[in-house]
């Protein structure tokens, strides 16, 4: 064997960064041995159940815990009065408002927690919750967010009468939680007036919920004696989990556990801080016995976390050859009865200001005003980076729009307006600055791929035949790994992540981090992380996360933020080890460290054949003939603030053939080219691409969550709420090219929510597409069978000859 | 609540339990039992996470009565794995990485295990048609589909 076929064989035997392997997780999880909240079962425990209320708006005139309380069985039945004395009847929520942990004399949505029931198990608890008498007054309920700031509007939030100075602007009225702007309203408006074409699009985002197919819960367990809280639970951010129950409680963070055990799926669903977790806490430490609180489906949909909710019109001033000269965008946000959106704190809209997308554009403006309804409160960014999927989705409709306007076709009216390679690093008029990217490229790699221009052909060709038949494009731009603490934090706490890695006397490895992996294979790909930087093979690397007694402080795994500032943190910690390492190798070679030099798992002399050490070798002697004067050990800890966010792209396309007479549509084709820059593990890289996708298809095709006047949610089960099978979901082709970030240690950009942000208006531009022809030029989703339908038949297209 | 005696074989083992009357076997499995591989998503029958094989049968769990499995035999996904190591169907869900979070894997796994007994030689369709009671919010079902290809394969083989 030659040398180099041997450095790759020892590189390859790493299984580091750049190689498919298997997952580690995965022995566990196939043999049902995955440990998830539900499955902890506690001396003593007992079971936590919810009374909702029916209503949406209503005054709460008396409960009646006296039944529920006969019942064997029932040890504790608890309302905002049991809670008042404590001051937890409301808490804190991450955007700075406060939010009933128990209903305090009024409820604001339909399901919301009106008393807890504590009782043996969950049969009695569900008995019981039904014996609680509650007597409500009907009050006039907000449905509409376009009523909310009417004069005769219902006032919403009583414990805000008179207080207009809102967490993040002046309040004009009762029902407005803010008013949010970026960009340069005047310059825009002058463009505006001034421009050859214009073009206008209301949008309408539809509430949706991300349904990970685990829902939320929690185990409590005070230990009275030692004064010692331990929580596990649901959650996708335990250290500050922690931080709030601490805060809360005042019990010190030193004797607060906050576990998330294997989790089944998040997709923001579980960023959140709910009731249920805070009385669970409360029934723990009054009743001195651990206390499970589970959610079931229908309360899962109805009341933890929403996404979306987005009432958006997008306008873009521009040249006759379509070069776009101004952006301007407005948002009517629900944000529910509570302000709870898990945005970092100082954007109430997220990080909407992204919604300049993959283009140049020389000035814009957003306006995004926030109001209350009746609905349950949330705002949670469902599988996407803090709204960026409305922002995607603003964007790129309204090009579209501009395109049909001009007659130009989709792909061209972007090639005209992208971002050019040479720009970046590009700052745009809203305030980022893109890391790198190559957008021609790789949209003429998709174009290549599918044979855009043989589509156009067909299209034209199915048309005069009366059939229909759309393309969707979408070039989308991502904005993801929050963030940079100069500009992100939560409660205070700026938007770090962190490493911490030691090395084993035998070269073994274990490190923490602070995130929390709810099926992105962390355990998987921090490993190949570490391979890579310190030539240890990554089967001999365990990773351990959410344990918040032994994991790093981390702000936790959500936009995407995992390897962005986790993975970014783990390369830095490795390489602090590497440096310590290269010290110990030069003692024991007996030269001097510059002398040396890294080849894949060993560090050699320069220039001197056999002269070498393995990093294995030199762990043993971390522990034992370290250099006069440093310390014994091999390890390290990295805190990492990310100077800029990664910006991953995409170029999704995808071609359907919708049936006249049913509305239905077959989606034949959906090819997706992301560009994550580095790739870290491809196989798991293309999983969370075909899921991210799936779930876009679910919100572009049929999920909602529709309300009736008074405030009823009408669809709260999988009967109802559009979660696709294996029969209705697509086929998808993935490609990818590579543009390293060039501030992440690695290269690296986070990629699973990029397929859902960049889905879904590309399901809607093939939608649209299908009927551009007739002068449609925007659908709201959900694009379901009975929806296009209408569309058909408004249109006279369902007419047999 | 009056409590019955059960009684079925669970994993090749007799088992015994006194559960109420309206107990989902569900929980039995889960609670009495400790067998926590098999989920719950819904109780409603809609996500098969809690799929087991009863009497040669994929049922939802969840929409089962305890006392309806008196005299049975049940699989979960604990029972697949045996002294030769790992079934076909596990072995291909993580060479296809056909699972992500989990928490759907064993309902997954248990129907493949019994799906492919159905139709030991499906087409992708079948598959399609054959798996689509259980739920994934993961994957996207791509990678299940060729998992269940390969466990086929396998199995054929065998
Ligand atoms: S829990 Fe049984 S089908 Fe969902
Ligand atoms: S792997 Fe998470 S629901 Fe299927």
């Amino acid at each position: 064997m030659d040398n180099t076929a041997e450095v790759q064989d020892r590189e390859d035997s790493l299984k580091g960064v750049g190689c498919s392997r298997k997952r580690k997780e995965d022995a566990r999880f196939v043999q049902g041995t995955g440990r998830y909240t539900d499955d902890l079962k506690l001396p003593g425990m007992l079971f936590a159940d919810m009374v909702r209320s029916p209503y949406a708006h209503a005054r709460i005139k008396s409960i009646n815990k006296e039944k529920a309380l006969a019942l064997p069985g029932v040890h504790a039945v608890l309302t905002a009065e049991d809670l008042k004395p404590l001051n937890l009847h409301w808490m804190p929520t991450l955007a700075g408002d406060v939010q009933a942990v128990l209903a305090d004399e009024k409820v604001h949505f339909q399901y919301q927690e009106v008393a807890v029931v504590i009782a043996d198990d969950r049969y009695i608890a569900a008995d019981a919750i039904e014996l609680v008498e509650v007597e409500y007054e009907e009050l006039e309920v907000l449905v509409d967010a376009h009523r909310a700031m009417d004069d005769d509007a219902p006032i919403l939030r009583e414990d805000l009468v008179g207080k207009m100075d809102g967490a993040h602007s002046t309040r004009v009225h009762n029902n407005h939680i803010f008013n949010w702007q970026a960009g340069e309203k005047e310059a825009t408006d002058r463009v505006f007036e001034q421009a050859e074409v214009t073009v206008k699009q209301d949008m309408y985002y539809p509430r949706v919920h991300p349904c990970p197919m685990e829902t939320c819960g929690c185990v409590a367990s005070f230990d009275k004696i030692n004064e010692h809280l331990t929580v596990h639970l649901t959650s996708q951010a335990p250290h500050i989990v922690r931080t709030v129950v601490s805060m809360l409680s005042g019990i010190p963070e030193s004797r607060i556990r906050i576990v998330s055990p294997d989790i089944g799926g998040g997709f923001g669903n579980k960023v959140g801080i709910y009731p249920g977790y805070v009385v669970s806490i409360v029934a723990s430490i009054v009743l001195g016995v651990p206390v499970k609180w589970v959610e079931d489906r229908m309360e899962n949909i109805s009341t933890t976390a929403f996404a979306r909710d987005y009432h958006m019109t997008g306008e873009i001033a521009a040249d006759k050859e379509g070069r776009i000269k101004a952006l301007r965008v407005n948002v009517l946000a629900d944000h529910g009865a509570f302000d709870a959106c898990a945005d970092p704190s100082k954007f109430p809209a997220g990080l909407m200001h992204i919604c300049t997308g993959s283009y140049d554009v020389p000035v814009a403006h957003l306006n995004v005003d926030g109001v209350y309804t009746n609905k349950a409160p949330g705002g949670v960014a469902y599988r996407c980076s803090f709204r960026v999927t409305e922002a995607v989705y603003v964007i790129e409709r309204t090009m579209d729009v501009l395109a049909q306007k001009l007659g130009i076709d989709k792909a061209e009216i972007r090639r005209r307006n992208f971002v050019k390679v040479e720009q970046f690093p590009y700052k745009t008029c809203l305030g980022w600055e893109l890391d790198s990217g190559d957008y021609h490229t790789a949209l003429e790699k998709v174009l290549n791929a599918v044979d855009y221009d043989a589509l156009r052909k067909e299209q034209q060709e199915k048309r005069t035949q009366g059939e229909l038949m759309g393309i969707g494009l979408c070039t989308f731009t991502e904005i993801v790994g929050a963030g940079p603490s100069r500009n992100c934090d939560i409660l205070g706490v700026g938007m770090f992540d962190s490493a911490e890695i030691r090395v084993h006397p035998t070269g073994s490895v274990m490190a923490r981090m602070g995130t929390i992996t709810q099926g992105q294979g962390h355990q998987t790909t921090y490993a190949q992380i570490i391979a890579s930087e310190l030539g240890i093979s990554s089967d001999e690397i365990s990773i351990e996360e959410g344990d918040t007694d032994t994991a790093p402080y981390g702000l936790g795994t959500y936009g995407s933020r995992s390897t962005p500032v986790g993975g970014a943190a783990t390369a830095v910690a490795a390489r602090k080890i590497r440096a310590k390492a290269q010290k110990i190798a030069a003692h024991l070679l007996e030269v001097s460290e510059n002398d040396l030099e890294w080849e894949v798992d060993r560090f050699k002399v320069k220039g001197v054949p056999g002269q070498e050490k393995t990093m294995k070798e030199v762990a043993w002697a971390a522990y034992n003939n370290v250099p006069e004067g440093m310390e014994p050990g091999l390890e390290a800890v990295d805190y990492y603030d990310p100077p800029n966010f990664t910006y991953p792209f995409g170029i999704y396309l995808c071609v359907l053939d919708i049936d006249k007479s049913t509305g239905e549509t077959k989606v034949r084709r959906f090819y997706a080219l992301d560009d994550c820059g580095t790739r870290i593990n491809p196989m798991i890289i293309e999983g969370q691409i075909h899921g991210g996708l799936t779930e876009g298809f679910a919100v572009a095709m049929g999920q909602e969550m529709p309300f009736d006047e008074q405030g009823n949610l009408l669809g709260n089960t999988l009967m109802d709420y559009f979660v696709p099978t294996f029969v209705e979901t697509p086929h998808w082709e993935t490609d990818y090219t590579v543009t390293p970030s060039p501030h992440h240690p690695l290269g690296a950009k986070g990629v699973a929510e990029s397929p859902h942000v960049g889905s879904i208006p590309c399901f809607t531009s093939a939608i649209v597409d299908a009927f551009a022809h007739l002068d449609v030029t925007h659908m709201d989703m959900p694009h379901s069978a009975y929806r296009v339908w209408q569309k058909v038949h408004e249109l006279g297209l369902d007419k047999r000859a | 609540m009056a409590k019955q005696h059960v009684s079925f074989k669970l994993n090749g083992k007799q088992v015994d339990a006194l559960v109420e009357p309206r107990e989902l076997l569900v929980h039995t499995i889960r609670e009495t039992l400790s067998l926590t591989g098999t989920h719950i998503g819904c109780e409603t029958s809609h996500c098969g996470a809690c799929t087991v094989d009863l009497d040669g049968k994929s049922v939802k769990s969840c929409t089962v009565l305890a006392v309806q499995a008196d005299g049975s035999e049940l699989k979960t996904v604990e029972g697949l794995a045996d002294a030769g190591g790992l079934h076909a169907v596990q072995k291909a869900f993580i060479e296809e990485h056909g699972l992500q979070c989990g928490f759907c894997t064993p309902g997954m796994l248990i129907r493949a295990y019994r799906f492919l007994q159905e139709n030991p030689n499906p087409t992708e369709e079948e598959i399609r048609w054959g798996m689509s009671g259980n739920l994934c919010r993961c994957t996207g079902y791509q990678n299940i589909v060729k998992a269940v290809q390969t466990a086929a394969k396998t199995l054929q083989q065998a």
